[in-house]
């Protein structure tokens, strides 16, 4: 982790990791074999986010960074850094492709668990199609994950659920910093609250929702937490001068 | 030429509850827009007891991390500690053996009944009934002393480690868990018969609350609140985890998905709780308690979204692996937070004293609404 | 000297003060009775700390809202904030001028005794709505008016059933009242051939909601976010509105027994075999457990002035069993032991209530009462009436 934030050479005040980095050094300790390519591999794996993205199935036997010794092979070192996705198929996938053709760009499960990449712009329609069409009718969660190396950061994932067909799918769209993804508050009025809360921790607003408000935090914080670059230790310091009257020790 | 008015006229008034108010169940601010009495909307305002959980697991590793997961849903733990363990297993390719496994059943039905008893007893105390909430907490106080027996500690156990258990079982376990049972099947015959038919708690619980099965998928409410409502779904029978398909128990559901059909959903639950310990602990193997895990647990990259059926509802932890030591991203799906969303749709029409039996039986715990 | 002792005000005046020095006391036992015995009813144990047992927890919380500050709200009408506790006090006290605790200790016996007292406690419903009005607070006035408008409306069936009771003791005296029972040989609660049951249930019913009492007690519940009326009283005024709740309780307790209970009369009053039995052994057999209880507590407690203080109390009780053996005093004592023994038994009743049942809402308290409570104490009044005229 913080060797992500070096070469960002982000401005956060103490960089304070001091836990993560003893798991780190016996890792390479304890592995002799895996020494030399577990270091390179560490900051080839801080590139992995950004190429996870991309379409491409994984190679299967490089995502296992601890794994073998085989694994230290300098062409496949980009390879592993991927999730090992297996390709999803069946009538839902064939639906949907009919459906949505190019705008959705993956169909893939990990671990038996199946998911789709899609367009921005169609993950609304998408929810829309699912939910009237195909019964799912219960959004489990909407959130998002921060990939600041990437050319468009955030990954936002919607989970939905079908409980005819008791079958559970993950919908992810990639947006950029400044993108406003459509509200699902008029697909599922689940939506509301959750969509608040990725705003207050990612930013990410969300067009067309009745109260683009923070929910968790303050109204009148500013900086949205989960953002990589946001320090675990970082407050907003003006909010908490003017509210609680207080320096802050931190 | 204005007429004079007074506040007792009936246009719109607003009425703040909390953060502090004995009935919130917690630092929950709820703003209410009344019409003399009548309730005509709600707005929560939560966040207080916000902790930054999501953030702190970026900054840990997946075993540190897991003593911060007891503290979202502090009234039950153990279920926390299960999802948590579940999601990283799956997502490192764990098998957890099978003696554990039935362990972890049982400590969670466990967790499962003290988290009902202190619904129970609050809820109860809301609606002014003052006595079960002592008989509730001297229930509870035998729960927590087996899990503090088996682990330590009372509340925020930390009951589980990611690939099975921390420690064995100690010696009279099985005996403790069947006394337990027994005992309390009893006591539960002795809420039924104060609560159940009492014409008052009837008449303040009936028809207040309704939530009905459409709007509880519309909102994600899931837990006792959709069983509630007729829809008879439950985790640990539609995607059993843990073992939970060699139990045989029922799935309680009412019709009306009013706070007094929740009232009785939760307290069947009680009684299949205890019908699921007494057979996971009849059919307890023998067995190692740790699956095969490397001392520094490095999963994969990827992701999984595991949820369990928490004593509130769906409980989901979504975690994302870049592949290191520590999570990369970990969202909690807390069924707290997308059920207490469902509160304005409950209140439209409710007097101002049900408002209080609303927030009760959505049955919350500010720690996982907030994390 | 003799002639002062004839005086026929000397007697209820001495009874007066006697009953205004005690009663705050009392009042403040049944205070410490409501929470043991709320504890016992929630498996815990109650004041534990001050003086052996808690026993001398009344005297603590005295003190404490007697050291507390005295705050008036700055926009509040002093004087209306000063008189509201004063009236209620005043009220609940008064209606003890015609209790009849014994056929001799009572301070007066009005022949409109009953009609006296619940005028009282009309008037005490003004208390209320005054110290809500003057605290000039939104909430205190609004739980003020709901509190006036239950115990209004809970005065209809308490009327209806009293009234029903006096077709069958023909007097509106209290005293003539026991005296009727005694004479027509049977409780008027058992009369006319079992239907004043009713009546006896209603009387209670609407006596809890008279006082304010759980499960009727919406308009002063803690969780609810209307506060009650005392809101804005604190300390000594606190007190003096909660002296005068337990006074009224004491009060309609004591209504309660006299009406339908027999009053100071023995059970089976007329029976004379049971003369010995219930008037003399009883008594004693009662006090010499409570002494034995007391003994037991003696040997039990620590410190040394708790261990006084169980010690006086075993040998108080083991007096007053004593007492009770002594056919002369007897005579004098019996009386007053049976109003008090029953009042207490009502008094427990109440407290049990409030232990067991969840509060109604305000409208469904207002339905109970109106829809339910008053069609069916007027329904009894009629049919007692008829019975009563088809068998006179």
């Amino acid at each position: 982790m913080d060797e992500e934030k070096k070469p960002e050479g982000v401005a956060a005040p103490e960089t304070e990791q001091p836990k993560s980095e003893p798991p780190a050094s016996p890792v390479e300790a304890t592995a002799p074999a895996e020494a030399t390519p577990a270091e390179p591999e560490k900051p080839a794996s801080a590139v992995t986010p950004e190429k996870a993205a991309k379409p491409a199935a994984a190679a299967k036997p490089a995502a296992e960074p601890g794994a073998e010794k085989p694994a230290a092979k300098p062409a496949p070192k980009k390879e592993p850094t991927e999730m090992e996705a297996e390709p999803w198929a069946g009538p839902l996938v064939d639906s949907l492709k009919a459906r949505f053709g190019d705008k959705i760009q993956q169909f893939a499960t990990y671990r038996e668990q199946a998911f789709l990449i899609a367009d921005t712009a169609a993950v609304i329609p998408i929810l829309d199609f699912l939910k009237l069409e195909e019964d799912f009718d219960y959004l489990v969660d909407i959130t998002a994950v921060d990939y600041p190396k990437k050319e468009k950061r955030f990954e936002v994932v919607w989970i939905l659920y079908s409980f005819a067909k008791n079958v559970r799918i993950r919908v992810k769209a990639v947006v950029g910093e400044g993108e406003k993804p459509v509200t699902a508050c008029t697909v599922h009025k689940a939506a509301d609250w959750l969509e608040r809360e990725v705003f207050d921790m990612f930013g990410i607003e969300f067009e067309g929702h009745p109260n683009m408000t923070r929910i968790l935090l303050p109204e009148d914080w500013k900086g949205y937490p989960l953002r990589k670059e946001y320090s675990i230790i970082q407050q907003d310091q003006d909010w908490v001068r003017e509210n609680l009257q207080i320096e802050s020790g931190q | 030429m204005a007429t004079h008015t007074t506040f007792l006229d009936t246009n719109e008034l607003v009425l703040n509850m909390g953060p502090q108010h004995p009935s919130t169940h917690g630092v929950l601010r709820v703003i209410l827009k009344l019409d003399g009495e009548r309730v005509l909307g709600t707005e929560c305002v939560i966040g207080y007891l916000h902790r930054g959980v999501e953030k702190i697991a970026e900054n840990r590793t997946y075993q540190q991390f897991a003593p911060y997961v007891d503290r979202m849903d502090y009234v039950a733990a153990v279920s926390n500690g299960l999802g948590y363990c579940l999601a990283a297993e799956v997502l490192g390719g764990i098998e957890v053996p099978e003696r554990a496994q039935c362990v972890r059943v049982i400590l969670t039905e466990l967790n499962r009944i003290a988290s009902h008893l202190l619904w129970l007893g609050t809820h109860a105390l809301d609606i002014g009934a003052m006595t079960p909430v002592f008989y509730c907490f001297r229930e509870r106080e035998e729960v927590l002393k087996i899990f503090e027996k088996y682990c330590g500690a009372r509340l925020t156990t930390h009951s589980f480690r990611i690939g099975g258990l921390q420690y064995e079982t100690y010696d009279n376990f099985e005996k403790d868990c069947h006394t337990f049972c027994d005992w309390f099947e009893k006591k539960v015959d002795e809420y039924e018969e104060l609560l159940t038919t009492n014409r008052i708690w009837v008449g303040r619980t009936k028809g207040v609350g309704i939530l009905d099965a459409e709007a509880c998928k519309a909102y994600g409410v899931t837990g006792p609140v959709l069983r509630a409502a007729g829809v008879e779904w439950d985790l640990r029978k539609a995607q059993p985890y843990c073992g939970y398909e060699k139990y045989d128990f029922d799935i309680p559901t009412c019709e009306n998905g009013d706070t007094y059909d929740r009232y009785l959903v939760r307290m069947a639950e009680f009684r299949q709780s205890a019908r699921i310990i007494r057979q996971a602990v009849d059919s307890l193997p023998s067995g190692p308690i740790k699956g095969k895990v490397s001392k520094v647990f490095k999963p994969p990259i990827g992701e999984a979204y595991v949820s369990i059926e928490a004593p509130k509802g769906e409980l989901g932890y979504y975690i994302v692996s870049d592949g290191s030591v520590q999570p990369y991203r970990l969202r909690v799906r807390p069924p707290s937070f997308v059920n207490l969303q469902a509160l304005d749709e409950m209140c439209r029409g409710a007097l101002i004293a049900d408002v209080v039996a609303i927030i009760g039986t959505i049955d919350i715990v500010l720690g996982e609404v907030d994390r | 000297m003799e002639e002062i002792l004839n005086n026929p005000y000397v007697f209820p005046v001495i009874a007066t003060m006697l009953i205004i020095a005690l009663f705050p006391l009392v009042a403040g036992y049944i205070v410490l009775a409501e929470r043991k015995v709320l504890a016992d009813f929630q498996v815990r144990l109650g004041p534990m700390r001050v003086g052996p047992y808690g026993f001398l927890q009344p005297l603590a919380d005295a003190v404490k809202l007697l050291l507390k500050e005295d705050i008036i709200p700055a926009a509040a009408d002093s004087w209306i904030f000063w008189g509201a506790p004063v009236l209620s006090t005043f009220t609940a006290l008064t209606a003890f001028a015609v209790m009849p605790f014994s056929d001799r200790f009572y301070v007066a016996d009005v022949n409109i005794g009953i009609l006296f007292i619940l005028a009282m406690s009309s008037i005490g419903i003004l208390g209320l709505i005054l110290g809500g009005w003057s605290s000039n607070s939104k909430y205190s006035l609004l739980g003020a008016l709901r509190s006036a408008a239950q115990m209004v409306s809970y005065e209809v069936p308490l009327g209806f059933a009293v009234v029903t009771a006096l077709m069958v003791a023909e007097t509106l005296s209290m005293q003539g009242i026991v005296q009727t029972q005694y004479d027509k040989g049977i409780w008027i609660a058992f009369s006319n051939y079992g239907l004043m049951l009713v009546p006896t249930a209603l009387f209670v019913i609407a006596g809890v909601a008279e006082t304010n009492r759980a499960p009727f007690d919406l308009p002063e519940a803690e969780s609810e976010i209307v506060a009650g009326f005392h809101t804005e009283y604190s300390g000594f005024r606190f007190a003096l509105y909660f002296l005068a709740e337990y006074a009224s309780i004491f009060v309609l307790c004591g209504v309660a027994v006299t009406v339908f209970f027999g009053g100071w009369l023995r059970p089976f009053a007329n029976v004379g075999f049971l003369e010995v039995p219930l008037n003399v052994i009883f008594p004693i057999l009662l006090f010499l457990l409570i002494g034995g209880g007391c003994g037991i507590g003696t040997m039990r407690v620590s410190l040394a002035y708790e261990k006084g203080i169980m010690a006086v109390l075993t040998l108080g009780m083991l007096l007053v069993a004593a007492l009770f053996a002594i056919p002369a005093v007897n005579v004098l004592i019996i009386g007053f032991f049976w109003f008090l023994f029953k009042v207490l038994i009502l008094v427990y009743m109440f407290i049990w209530i409030r232990g067991t049942f969840p509060r109604f809402r305000y409208d469904q308290l207002m339905d109970v009462g109106w829809r339910y409570l008053i069609p069916i104490s007027m329904g009894s009044l009629i049919v007692n009436g008829v019975v009563l005229l088809l068998t006179s």
